[in-house]
């Protein structure tokens, strides 16, 4: 569904990724999983074109993406990022409508669509229809985030970090509406993420990447078998050792 | 005061008019232009310089130096269009600098989330960046109306119709009534303005309809009310008037009454007058048709057509030289009123009887220590150069002061002596003693009617009755009329009526 070959984004005479080669099977979840600086968010915005690559190619369902102007694909992509970027001078409704009314849905059908997509991210249509962004909590703000990006019934989307600002609960929460969600439609994700429990949670396959290159690619279980090196071991095994040390602490306060 | 007010809903709408174009003029390109700038801020930065530095320069000079801009590419050069384009550059900044700002401020955030969703850029600009930006845009727009507003009382001078008229036309023959008159008509339409495009802002900021409607609608009634006069004006379709242009003093509103009352008098033709004109101004309009008579004297224009300051050889000779100029210029001297307007130098009597001053060759010993007050022009004039080298003066200091604020000084002692005009009322009203130019160092400065080239083509009638005028006016008659308004408060209509009902007996 999605494929990248060989490529290289540089800015002057700094590489922020390299040698990139990646594929995405329709209706899989591949995390791209990295620090900050490893290239991650520059990888996935070459995908919708918010990024325009050096050298390489990018395909989306077997196109080269840049047969078609930026704008118009990224109105069949959708996309969700941390920072989320509301409008705030629109209503919540207007806010998912957005892609919609780009593309000249006629207004009732945009309505009926906004109405399915809360009840889908879980928040009350009728409640949340004319709110504005600024009254909304952060996993509030989130799920409409969502609804915006699979407002134009998108096959593909591409979330940067998105659940990144929410406490764990909501985190939890909104992860598994995600994957509800992507089960129902069998919508093609690619998600970057800095945190490897999320990446283990949600992947069915993980893409490391570290200095603008991929260091790996593979199941969580693949990973954690036959690591490339000690760095991916040591970010694999990491989480269990937390898991491991928290449970230690549990069993040794109890009465 | 009540011979003012009937008159107050045309300039008020006059100014206002002025002032919504220019302000809308400036909207058009300034807007545009930030948007530009916030795109591309280091080629906006010399962008925003300029515009930083026209709002430095001052506001009257930046509208007097309108004409001659205008007049070297050939457009009409004094009036509204001066006013218009004086004012327009005047409210560019503060809309330039809030659209920019308003642009670059937009959160990063919001602007990565318009590409994301798939808009084009221009989607962008209308749908989300003009939006976010417009609370800070109509913040700008606001300032921008206030100053035009208040700024556009100095069209005046450069011959546009606006509340600058009271104010000018008050300031100079001591009118308080009609300079606040002036100036709160002015004050109260820039806080309707103000208060009108603030609702627009405050509805925008709150994302309230109704808010954002009761402003619009207001502005509108506010233009169609600026409109409505001059609209009115074409549908009754008058032939174009004769107009009567005025310097900015007493004795030229007074002779500009007389000479366009005449005219009503004499032909059909409806006349109208422009007062407050500068002195290059109005003689500009005159040789370009814009305006068909005026008063003007021997001496100023022998300098300012021929550069000349020397001593003329006689009166005749004088007015000889300056007709034949005018004539290449296609303006006719329609009459010699029969007076002469010349500086004097003049202190207060009591000063002058002490020291035994009649001659102003008297002064030479008391100038390294005085002051000397004259109007903006002198100074600068030649006449100035022949005076002093003539008589060996050498003051302390000269300050450039406005006319009506001359003779306050010289009663005070601000100043020790002060340039008067030699008909001026105030000379008697404050007790000055002019003194006696022995020397002949000024150049003769017989009042002239001129007549520009239309007039006198299309209006043989207007050009006689120009010609009655011919020596009706002696300079004590001149004087008392100007006394009449200066010291009795008479408005200058009423002292030129008074003059042509004695003239018709």
């Amino acid at each position: 569904m999605i494929a990248l070959e060989q490529v290289r984004k540089t800015y002057g005479a700094v590489t922020a990724i390299a040698d990139v080669s990646l594929e995405v099977a329709e209706g899989e979840l591949l995390v791209l999983l990295g620090g900050s600086g490893s290239g991650k968010t520059t990888a996935l915005k070459t995908i919708n074109r918010l990024v325009e690559p050096t050298s390489g190619r990018v395909s989306v369902a077997g196109e080269d993406v840049r047969t078609l102007p930026g704008p118009l694909l990224r109105r069949r992509v959708g996309y969700v990022f941390q920072r989320l970027g509301l409008f705030p001078h629109m209503t919540v409704a207007e806010n998912i409508g957005v892609t919609p009314s780009l593309l000249g849905w006629p207004r009732a059908r945009i309505d009926a669509r906004v109405d399915e997509l809360l009840a889908m991210v879980e928040l009350d249509p009728a409640e949340f229809r004319e709110r504005d962004p600024a009254a909304l909590s952060g996993g509030q703000a989130q799920r409409v985030a969502v609804a915006r990006a699979l407002a134009a019934e998108p096959r593909v989307m591409l979330l940067d970090e998105p659940f990144g600002a929410l406490d764990p609960r909501t985190r939890g929460h909104l992860q598994a509406a995600l994957m509800n969600i992507r089960a129902r439609l069998g919508l093609t994700i690619v998600f970057v993420t800095h945190d490897v429990v999320e990446a283990l949670l949600l992947g069915d396959r993980i893409a490391v990447m570290r200095a603008g290159r991929v260091v790996q690619v593979g199941s969580g279980r693949e990973l954690a078998h036959t690591p490339a090196d000690a760095e991916v071991r040591a970010l694999l095994t990491e989480p269990l050792e937390l898991a491991a040390a928290a449970r230690a602490r549990l069993l040794a306060e109890a009465p | 005061m009540n011979e003012l007010l009937p008159t107050l809903p045309d300039y008020a709408a006059a100014h206002l008019q002025l002032s919504l174009v220019a302000l809308l003029a400036g909207v058009l390109v300034s807007v545009p232009l930030g948007i530009w700038a916030s795109r591309h801020p280091r080629a906006a930065r010399p962008v925003l310089a300029v515009a930083s530095a026209l709002q430095t320069v001052p506001s009257l000079a930046l509208l007097a130096f309108m004409v001659p801009a205008l007049a070297a590419v050939g457009a009409p050069s004094i009036g509204w269009l001066p006013a218009a384009l004086g004012l327009f550059v005047y409210s560019l900044l503060p809309i330039l600098h809030n659209t920019a700002v308003g642009m670059a401020t937009i959160d990063a955030s919001i602007l990565e989330a318009a590409d994301g969703v798939g808009m084009t850029a221009g989607e962008r600009l209308r749908r989300v960046e003009l939006p976010l930006a417009l609370p800070v845009i109509l913040a700008g727009i606001r300032t921008a109306a206030v100053w035009t507003v208040g700024t556009a009382t100095l069209a005046t001078p450069v011959g546009a119709r606006s509340l600058g008229y009271y104010i000018f036309g008050g300031l100079q023959t001591r009118n308080y009534a009609a300079i606040l008159l002036g100036c709160a008509a002015a004050a109260a339409l820039a806080l309707l303005l103000d208060a009108l495009v603030g609702l627009l802002e405050r509805g925008v900021r709150r994302r309230r309809r109704g808010l954002v409607r009761a402003g619009a609608l207001g502005l509108l009634a506010l233009a169609l009310a600026a409109s409505l006069p001059p609209l009115l004006g074409l549908l009754r379709a008058e032939a174009r008037p004769l107009v009567v242009g005025a310097k900015p003093f007493t004795e030229q509103y007074v002779l500009s009454r007389i000479v366009a009352g005449q005219l009503e008098r004499a032909t059909a033709t409806p006349t109208t007058t422009l007062e407050s004109l500068g002195s290059t101004v109005v003689f500009d309009g005159l040789r370009s048709g814009e305006i068909d008579v005026y008063v003007d004297y021997v001496g100023t224009l022998r300098a300012m057509l021929l550069g000349r300051t020397d001593r003329a050889a006689s009166r005749a000779a004088a007015l000889a030289e300056v007709r034949e100029a005018l004539a290449r210029d296609g303006v006719t001297v329609a009459a010699t009123l029969g007076f002469e307007n010349t500086y004097v130098l003049a202190l207060p009597r009591a000063q002058a009887e002490a020291l035994g001053l009649a001659r102003i060759g008297d002064l030479a010993g008391h100038a390294p220590g005085w002051t000397i007050g004259g109007d903006y022009e002198l100074f600068h004039r030649p006449e100035w150069q022949a005076l002093t080298t003539t008589y060996g003066l050498r003051f302390a200091e000269q300050r450039s002061m406005d006319p009506s604020l001359l003779y306050e000084a010289a009663r005070t002692g601000e100043v020790q002596v002060i340039a008067a005009y030699s008909t001026d009322g105030r000379l008697d009203a404050y007790d000055l003693t002019p003194l006696v130019d022995d020397r002949a160092a000024l150049p003769p400065y017989d009042a002239l009617v001129l007549a520009g080239p239309r007039l006198v083509a299309e209006h043989p009638a207007a050009l006689a009755a120009l010609q009655a005028l011919a020596g009706r006016i002696d300079a004590a008659a001149m004087r008392r009329m100007n006394a009449a308004v200066d010291r009795d408060g008479q408005s200058p209509a009423a002292v030129a009526d008074a003059f042509l009902a004695e003239l018709a007996q």
